[in-house]
């Protein structure tokens, strides 16, 4: 187990740097810069010049792309060119809001995600099962930003329950969570139902039912058991997109945190502070990943074996 | 008598699939249930161990007592009750039978917690002496290991230890064997039946082996095509057999001497539910099939010793047509 760990912890290096390389490509192709934004109006081509050089921006990208990586590998993320302030400090700033609102909309589609999909499932064919899938299907294809408006239009400028915008205190995080966390609540329950289904049909079940147990015993313990480990695998690949989708979210919403950020730096051209934000969202991906592999094992016998 | 199955009949949706199926089972006797595949020697399992309704099954007719309870009429609950504590069922494949990510020991220890109501150290000890008595080597190490880490007939020995654990007076073992190599099924009948008679439990033993009839039965059922087609003690049956049925089926059993290859088996197709013959079911594969075997249903009749039959026109025996 220890050594699986490690491999998959090695893994993620060579990961780690294809990722980054990408991200500071497709950053550097964006036509514009990040000087546009430092010039005074009038300011003639010397000036240009001279900022240039001293962002280091005059070198060829092979030699930036070096100093960035160097830096990061060495646990310093830069200087926001546009802010004027480490880059650090503004992740700081901005990720905690992020974390917050992306676990607590995980930890709400796991939870509600589950629930009715093992209502379903118990129910299967009946009505409480057809409403909660028209119900999910509904769900899973409202876009979020969509979903984000009409949740504003309606709880906050017609019921006045929540506020509109902003990260003041818990009720602000309301209608954000629920915007992200309502596709996500929709995925976990269609794949809980299916899993749930599926596991139903065992063999082994037989066996339970012959040595007395109570179905509701069989149904909790042992079929739910067996049908999470399929959710597992699904919840983690969405832990980073789930992060992705708080992004989007804090746009709408008008929330501090890493969206917010990175579309305020993209429109700057702010290049180290867009990088460091999606290597950071990258990253979840691939720490999402590896959570989902190690969870899985610990809750599946035959995957340790199989390591 | 501890069971007495009268006239049993299970549908599935509109299908009847077995039909005025009868036998009794005292106490201490072991009964070989024996029939082609799909006969329907698992419904009966099943409807021994009121678990038909796991597969949309029913009793259509006819009853089915244990101990002087009807189990037919039976609330869930107190089947429940019955089942693992005074009915214990062996399933027929050991390799699917276990949850595969739970370890071996809670899953024995249910067994006896539940039904015996003891406490977790009560129930590991209990489980760790009948493990030792199946002689599975290392049993604590066994508890805690997982089913895909062991082989196929120690986890049928694990099987068979949840069937003891909750001191039942009726086993139900459907196939216990098959999914297992010839070695070691010959071994693991040998220890069911033991323990089976050290305990003076009852045993229902579902095979379509002839062989392991003769050497572990008392009495034998012989099913065909959903329909009881005789049954006797072990050693009547093989004496002489009545229904042309069961003569077939013994004159399958491979014996010494016998040049390989030379083994026959029953001519003819085995009857598909679906679409049963009419009159006797064995008709057109039966050797002896006379006048009024297509048309008319032949009824149990009690012609020799402690036993029936179902033929118009049995061996060593006066016909009824
Ligand atoms: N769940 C089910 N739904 C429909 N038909 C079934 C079902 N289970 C069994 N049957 C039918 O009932 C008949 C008897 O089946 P059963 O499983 O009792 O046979 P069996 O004697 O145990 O055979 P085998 O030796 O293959 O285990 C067969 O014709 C089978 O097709
Ligand atoms: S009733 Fe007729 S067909 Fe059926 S077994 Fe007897 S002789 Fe054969
Ligand atoms: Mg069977």
């Amino acid at each position: 187990m220890l050594g699986y760990f490690i491999r998959r912890v090695l893994v993620l290096i060579p990961v780690f740097l294809a990722v980054s390389a990408v991200i500071f490509s497709i950053i550097h192709l964006i036509p514009g810069d990040p000087i546009d934004n430092l010039l005074k109006i009038g300011a003639g081509p010397e000036q240009r010049e001279i900022m240039t050089a001293r962002y280091g921006l005059d070198k060829p990208l092979v030699v930036q792309y070096w100093i960035w990586l160097s830096g990061v590998l060495q646990g310093d993320l830069g200087t926001a060119i546009v802010a004027r302030r480490p880059v650090a400090d503004l992740i700081a700033q901005a990720l905690p809001h992020s974390l917050a609102l992306g676990l607590c909309a995980l930890a709400f589609s796991t939870f509600f995600g589950i629930v009715l999909g093992t209502i379903a499932a118990l129910t299967r064919d009946r009505w409480p099962d057809q409403l909660i899938m028209t119900v999910v299907l509904l769900g899973s294809t409202v876009p979020g930003f969509w979903l984000g408006l009409l949740l504003i239009l309606v709880f906050s400028v017609w019921l006045g329950m929540f506020p509109v915008s902003g990260a003041r205190d818990w009720s602000a995080m309301v209608l954000p969570v629920l915007t992200v966390g309502l596709g996500g609540t929709a995925l976990v329950a269609r794949v809980t139902r299916v899993a749930m289904v599926e596991a139903g049909q065992r063999d082994f079940l037989m066996l339970l039912h012959a040595k007395g147990m109570r179905p509701a015993r069989i149904q909790l313990r042992h079929v739910l058991r067996h049908a999470l480990i399929p959710v597992v695998t699904i919840l983690s690949l969405r832990i980073g997109w789930i992060l992705g989708g708080a992004v989007t979210v804090e746009v709408v919403f008008a929330r501090p945190g890493l969206g917010t950020l990175l579309i305020k730096s993209l429109n700057q051209h702010d290049y180290p502070v867009v990088q460091a934000c999606l290597l950071i969202l990258a990253m979840a991906v691939m720490l999402g990943t590896l959570a989902g592999d190690l969870i899985q094992a610990a809750m599946d016998p035959r995957v340790r074996a199989a390591l | 008598m501890l069971l007495r199955v009268k006239n049993l009949s299970v549908s599935i949706g509109t299908l009847t699939l077995l039909e005025g199926v009868s036998f009794d089972l005292a106490k201490g006797e072991i009964m070989g249930l024996v029939g082609e595949s799909g006969s329907g020697k698992s419904l009966t399992a099943l409807a021994l161990t009121g678990l038909l309704p796991l597969i949309g099954g029913r009793v259509t007719a006819g009853s089915l007592e244990f101990d002087g309870t009807d189990m037919v009429t039976q609330p869930k609950r107190k089947l429940r009750a019955l089942r693992g504590r005074r009915i214990a069922f062996i399933t027929q494949n050991p390799m699917t039978a276990l949850d595969p990510v739970q370890r071996i020991g809670p899953q024995v220890d249910f067994v006896s917690r539940t039904h015996l109501g003891l406490d977790r150290k009560a129930a590991r000890a209990r489980t760790i002496a009948l493990l030792t008595q199946l002689r599975i080597p290392q049993a604590d190490a066994i508890c805690s290991s997982y089913p895909h880490q062991l082989s196929g007939g120690m986890k049928q020995r694990i099987v068979i230890a949840m069937a003891l654990a909750g001191d039942p007076d009726l086993i139900v073992a459907d196939e216990p064997t098959t999914a297992l190599d010839v070695t070691v099924q010959a071994q693991i009948i040998h220890l069911l039946t033991r323990l089976v008679r050290e305990r003076g439990l009852s045993l229902v033993l579902i095979t379509h082996d002839m062989g392991v009839v003769a050497q572990a039965c008392d009495k034998v059922a012989v099913l065909y095509a959903g329909r009881l087609a005789e049954q006797k003690p072990v050693h009547a049956l093989f004496a002489s057999p009545q229904h042309p049925y069961s003569a077939a089926l013994i004159d399958c059993i491979p014996r010494e001497g016998m040049a390989p290859g030379s083994l026959t088996g029953i001519p003819g197709n085995v009857a598909s539910a679906t679409a049963y013959p009419s009159g006797c079911r064995f008709h057109p594969r039966c050797p002896r099939a006379g006048a009024g075997c297509d048309t008319k249903v032949p009824v149990q009749r009690g012609l020799s010793d402690a036993g029936t039959v179902a033929c118009h026109y049995p061996l060593n025996g006066a016909p009824d047509v």
